[in-house]
């Protein structure tokens, strides 16, 4: 069995973020890069049902950009991925996301992945568009948004969260791609020994010019940051005077604080 | 210009967002036209050319099928923009429809500026206008983005049917959402901690300024998914959607799936120690500060 992990490294989204000087992304200078959180419980589904199955399955984790997302393929190595492809493409974040999975769906094709699992949206980008344009390409089955997933004899049991706690669930054969929402599972977090036994794992480098076929459908035309809503009141300062300050407010503004 | 809205329907009734996407129509100033899968009796009450494909053959979850439902409303009417809820349904939907096209699409559009569709880059904390480089696109909207007005139009029904309904994927059915310990829909005061409380130790903190202010305790997302939260506190999109006389947001800083389900409140107050958080954005009140220094402070002289 073969499964393929898609990951993407993103900024911490904790960060403060300005817009480049291009005015067509956010600036990446000073940010601190990790693993989309989302493709974090794609690599542990994969990695469970590689022990699941016995370490029968061979997991490939990749991803597109520039050589700091080998950091990320790094740790997706750790938690147990085997083997790890970084398509090199250092202007990956300007893609457009049709571009982005016709890449992933060129690597893929002919090579017979019988599982493919994604994070349902970057922390980014959030375009939800990737996975399922991947599998559309490569005319697999798939479903999304996953907090549920079990595997027995080549169908999983897939649960999806839906609106309002309420989850709909979906069976498929495989070959299949999924799409991996928050909470699906406890991604691992890589022990020491497995970090060493990473080094040793293969990580393959392909230039993007060999795998890109298509041309942008959509493209950012500007990025800024959002207009302030007018007339909040803003406190900042000693906490005691602030805290004295938002009661009296409560009180005048609200009919529930007396 | 020429939309076709993509209608969602769940657990045998039309879902309401669906007149959102009208409103979006309108807002685009296109003419309109919908796709339902569902029941004849259930067809939006709009003025616009309804195709309907019957849910009892196609499903309530099919993407599949539904995709060559929607791809052949598309062959009849020839619309410019293909449009969805971003939803657990629009989200799954679109990017097939869009693949099948070779369209462009436009996820999580929160505004339009100039006929370019505005959207959220990192979480909300920036923005950005986005345009389609291809002859037609496929677009999903932010749910409660476009406010939906009333609608009493009469739809005019077009009967779809499929050929082939041969599918990969099976619909097994709901699994109904955890019982709730409290209904926060009902709630005239909420206190909700975000990542900013730092651990689960800190919750209660936040609980005892939601019982001095005679409130309850909510939560941002990633709370209820560390376990620091139980689910049925977690406001937002795939939580509950609440509307309170005041809220006070402790240590959130405002992704858009939290917004969403909170924006309508009547009073917010957001404490977060960065100025610049979008929870800033549609706050009365924002207090620059640390929500452990700050918020016992404030319980302390309620009491």
């Amino acid at each position: 069995m073969k499964l393929l992990v898609c990951i993407k490294q993103v900024p911490d989204m904790e960060s403060r973020f300005r817009v480049n000087a291009a005015g067509t992304w956010y600036d990446e200078t000073d940010l601190a890069w990790r693993m989309n959180e989302y493709d974090e419980y794609a690599v542990e589904q994969a990695v469970q049902l590689k022990e699941q199955l016995g370490d029968a399955p061979e997991i490939t984790v990749l991803s597109i950009g520039p050589d700091r997302v080998v950091e990320a393929l790094k740790k997706a190595l750790a938690m147990g991925c085997d083997r790890a492809v970084h398509i090199q493409d250092p202007a990956a974040a300007l893609k457009d996301p049709w571009q982005i999975a016709s890449i992933i769906a060129a690597y893929a094709q002919d090579q017979n992945f019988d599982l493919v699992l994604a994070g349902m949206q970057s922390q980014d980008r959030g375009s939800a568009q990737v996975g399922v344009m991947v599998a559309e390409q490569l005319g697999i089955a798939c479903t999304t948004t996953l907090v549920g997933f079990s595997y027995d004899n080549g169908t999983i049991t897939a649960k999806r969260e839906l609106e309002g706690g309420l989850k709909g669930v979906v069976k498929v054969r495989t070959p299949a791609l999924v799409t991996c929402q928050l909470g699906l599972n406890t991604p691992r977090y890589p022990t020491l020994p497995n970090i060493m036994k990473a080094k040793k794992k293969e990580v393959v480098s392909i230039p993007v010019a060999d795998l890109l076929r298509e041309k942008e459908l959509t493209a950012t035309a500007s990025a800024y940051p959002p207009a302030k809503k007018g007339g909040g009141i803003v406190l900042e300062g000693d906490l005691g005077a602030m805290a004295d300050r938002l009661i009296g407010i409560l009180k005048e503004k609200t009919a529930v604080v007396r | 210009m020429k939309a076709l809205l993509i209608c969602e329907y769940r657990e045998g009734a039309l879902l309401a967002a669906s007149y959102e996407l009208v409103a979006f129509a309108e807002k685009l100033g296109a003419e309109r036209a919908m796709v339902l899968i569902g029941d004849e009796n259930a067809a939006p009450r709009v003025d616009a050319r309804v195709y309907l494909a019957d849910v009892k053959k196609y499903g309530e979850y099919n993407p599949e099928l539904h995709k060559k439902i929607v791809l052949q409303a598309v062959e009849r009417e020839n619309p410019d923009c293909i449009v969805f809820a971003h939803s657990s349904y629009g989200w799954d939907l679109a990017p097939r429809v869009a693949a099948a096209l070779k369209a462009g699409q436009i996820s999580e559009i929160v505004g339009i500026t100039d006929g370019e569709f505005e959207v959220g880059l990192c979480n909300a904390k920036l923005r950005r206008t986005v345009s389609s480089k291809s002859d037609r696109v496929v677009l999903t909207i932010q749910v409660g983005a476009f406010t939906a007005g009333e609608s009493a139009g009469v739809p005019q029904v077009e009967k779809l049917d499929l050929s082939d309904s041969a599918s990969l994927l099976e619909f097994a059915g709901y699994e109904p959402a955890e019982k709730k310990d409290v209904d926060l829909t009902r709630s005239e005061i909420i206190v909700s901690a975000g990542r900013g409380v730092g651990k689960k130790d800190n919750v209660p903190v936040i609980a005892a300024l939601a019982k001095a202010l005679g409130g309850d305790l909510g939560a941002s997302r990633p709370v209820v998914d560390a376990g620091w939260v139980e689910h049925s506190h977690q406001v937002g999109t795939t939580g509950q959607t609440v509307s309170p006389k005041l809220y006070v947001a402790c240590g959130i800083s405002g992704a858009i799936q939290h917004l969403a389900g909170m924006k309508k409140s009547d009073f917010i107050v957001a404490i977060n120690k960065d100025k610049d958080a979008p929870i800033g954005e549609i706050a009365d009140v924002l207090v620059v500060a640390d929500v452990l220094q700050f918020v016992p402070l404030v319980t302390a002289k309620l009491g």
